[in-house]
């Protein structure tokens, strides 16, 4: 009897760490096919500027880790062209598509790791879409990413080339990545529910392609002057402009 | 004396500890080294110094240091478990371990959970318990804790003040020997200086708090708030930062009464009269670093020194606080006339009897 006990104990203990009440997975979602009709899609463009004297990009000082080697290295908080042209803001709609559902691109984004700077330093990604995070550096580099809505992680990765992949699954405007080895290292990613995002060049243009005939909002976020939104209505195989101005 | 000063070893070592803690957070690295309780995979005392780079200097230092101290309180309990006759002071041992066995659990479960609030002032306000452990062994295996501050030629040392003994009138033997045990047995003074301890130790739960919630800068003026003298506006940071600043008051305010009752009544015991001279530098640098850490937007060496000199504020005024309390402890000796071996307690220390036994 006693041993029958303690077999039936080992044997739930042995479930509970092995999981053994776990639900089947789920059944992978139905291939999603693009709800939008080519003949018809317009297009948004624009330009995101920046009034006023910007603050000066600072350099950073890389000397707690000799490895980095990119001596004279600036932020990239806010970066501004002689004509006012503001880059690294991301650009995405941000209602106005209902219910539509958009395949998630089956390559995956790549967030390099190289002279202890991310890179790039805003960019998106499709929820669901694969982000390559790469060790490009001969130094040790930490991700940690910290979102409100999707799940926080922290990798290490110790040699250079180690690559690690993370899905966000969730829409989240923006999600922060920071490296706690270099402080000064960190990145912004937008995670949206479509293809219709953009990040602004040092040109400061944005263009929105393949968007079905509607009225939206858009959204054109940056990591300090914070958001600014604008209403555009498209019609069939139109394409407009839309002009955002941050200041300081 | 041996085990005395291996206890003290271990108490400075806690407070070495408790400065890279504070560099830790000062320096926001706390998860630079993600993994634990490896380090990015290497087994942590083999862990290349050359990646010993950025935050991975501060988190893998500090994990380093704990790891020492944890091996001295593992000492120092298995020394006093075979060399201490009294059973309270080898149980002290007993529960500084398992104090900094959870504080190292602590430690690892608030990096592999991201750093939470709650696990991380945990881990703060346990660090602050394990010094005092420390500390308290280190003082309770003293030579001067076991003479109960007798000078070694017998001499009372627990008079009251040069002035004060002067007025009171000649006693006899056993009536001189009631009033010395009444003097060192001071009521009002053990309460005093226990509540200074509470006020103290709550202190630095609030400052852990605004550490770790980042509310350190939450009002970002000194000495007044947003320019005036008490915030025109609050959210839960600006508040915690507040109760820090008011809380600041009333450990000055405390740490004067109980010092201030020393330097009246006591001024001749120097196991009283040091610790207060003591404490009062310590609380004038204290609140300085504390100015200074805003002043200088948290600058990390300042920040990190602002929280090891609150953990000396508070080991030094448990110090106080024992030494107060030393004739109420079962092995007190009869402070007057070098009555050394007669008991001031009614009863035996069964302890000591059965460690006799022991030995």
């Amino acid at each position: 009897m006693r041993t029958l006990v303690f077999t039936a104990f080992v044997a739930a203990l042995t479930a509970a760490a092995c999981g053994g009440s776990e639900k089947p997975a789920p059944a992978p979602d139905a291939p999603v096919s693009n709800p939008v009709d080519p003949a018809t899609a317009g297009a948004v463009s624009g330009k995101v500027t920046f009034m006023g004297t910007p603050p000066p990009s600072e350099t950073i000082s890389m000397s707690s880790d000799p490895r980095c080697m990119n001596a004279g290295a600036k932020t990239e908080t806010v970066m501004v062209s002689g004509d006012g042209s503001l880059q690294n803001v991301f650009v995405y709609v941000k209602d106005g598509l209902g219910a539509l559902k958009f395949p998630v691109p089956a390559t995956p984004l790549v967030l390099d790791q190289k002279g202890c700077q991310y890179r790039p330093h805003v960019f998106g990604v499709q929820a669901g879409q694969t982000i390559e995070i790469l060790n490009s550096d001969a130094t040790l580099h930490n991700i940690h990413a910290w979102p409100q809505a999707n799940q926080e992680f922290n990798v290490g990765q110790a040699l250079q080339g180690m690559k690690d992949t993370h899905v966000f699954t969730t829409q989240e405007v923006m999600v922060p990545f920071r490296c706690d080895v270099h402080r000064w290292m960190n990145s912004f990613v937008g995670v949206v529910a479509h293809p219709f995002f953009a990040v602004t060049g040092a040109d400061g243009a944005f263009q929105l392609k393949g968007l079905p005939p509607g009225t939206y909002t858009l959204e054109a976020w940056h990591e300090k002057f914070g958001t600014k939104t604008a209403s555009v209505t498209i019609g069939a195989k139109e394409s407009k402009d839309v002009a955002f101005t941050f200041s300081g | 004396m041996l085990l005395h000063l291996f206890a003290l070893l271990t108490a400075a070592a806690t407070a070495v500890l408790i400065f890279a803690g504070g560099l830790v957070t000062s320096t926001g690295s706390g998860l630079s080294v993600p993994d634990w309780p490896n380090s990015y995979g290497w087994f942590m005392f083999t862990f290349p110094i050359e990646n010993w780079v950025g935050g991975i200097f501060y988190e893998h230092s500090h994990r380093l240091i704990a790891s020492t101290v944890g091996f001295l309180i593992l000492v120092l309990a298995f020394w006093l478990w075979r060399a201490e006759p009294r059973r309270w002071v080898r149980r002290l041992g007993f529960i500084a371990l398992g104090a900094v066995i959870t504080q190292g659990m602590l430690g690892g479960i608030t990096v592999l959970w991201y750093l939470p609030d709650p696990i991380s002032i945990a881990h703060a306000s346990l660090a602050q318990i394990v010094f005092c452990l420390t500390a308290a062994i280190a003082l309770v295996t003293s030579p001067g804790w076991r003479r109960c501050y007798v000078a070694r030629d017998g001499a009372d040392l627990s008079a009251g003040s040069g002035r004060e003994a002067a007025r009171q009138p000649a006693l006899p033997g056993r009536l001189a020997a009631r009033a010395d045990v009444a003097k060192a047995d001071d009521r009002t003074l053990q309460r005093v200086a226990r509540v200074t301890l509470a006020v103290i130790y709550v202190q630095i739960v609030v400052g852990a708090t605004m550490r770790h919630t980042d509310a350190g800068l939450a009002i970002p003026d000194f000495p007044w708030m947003f320019g005036h003298l008490i915030p025109d506006h609050w959210d839960p940071k600006i508040a915690v930062h507040f109760a820090h600043r008011v809380g600041a008051l009333c450990v000055t305010a405390m740490l004067l009464a109980t010092t201030g009752h020393v330097f009246a009544h006591h001024r001749r015991r120097l196991e009283l009269l040091r610790p207060s001279i003591l404490l009062l530098v310590l609380v004038t640098v204290q609140i300085t670093l504390g100015a200074l850490t805003i002043l200088s937007r948290k600058e990390f060496i300042i920040n990190s020194l602002h929280v090891v000199t609150g953990a000396c504020v508070l080991v030094t005024t448990l110090v106080l606080t024992l030494r107060a309390h030393r004739a109420r402890f079962a092995d007190a000796l009869v402070p007057a006339g070098g009555a050394a071996g007669a008991r001031l307690a009614a009863g035996p220390d069964h302890s000591d009897a059965a460690a006799g036994a022991r030995a």
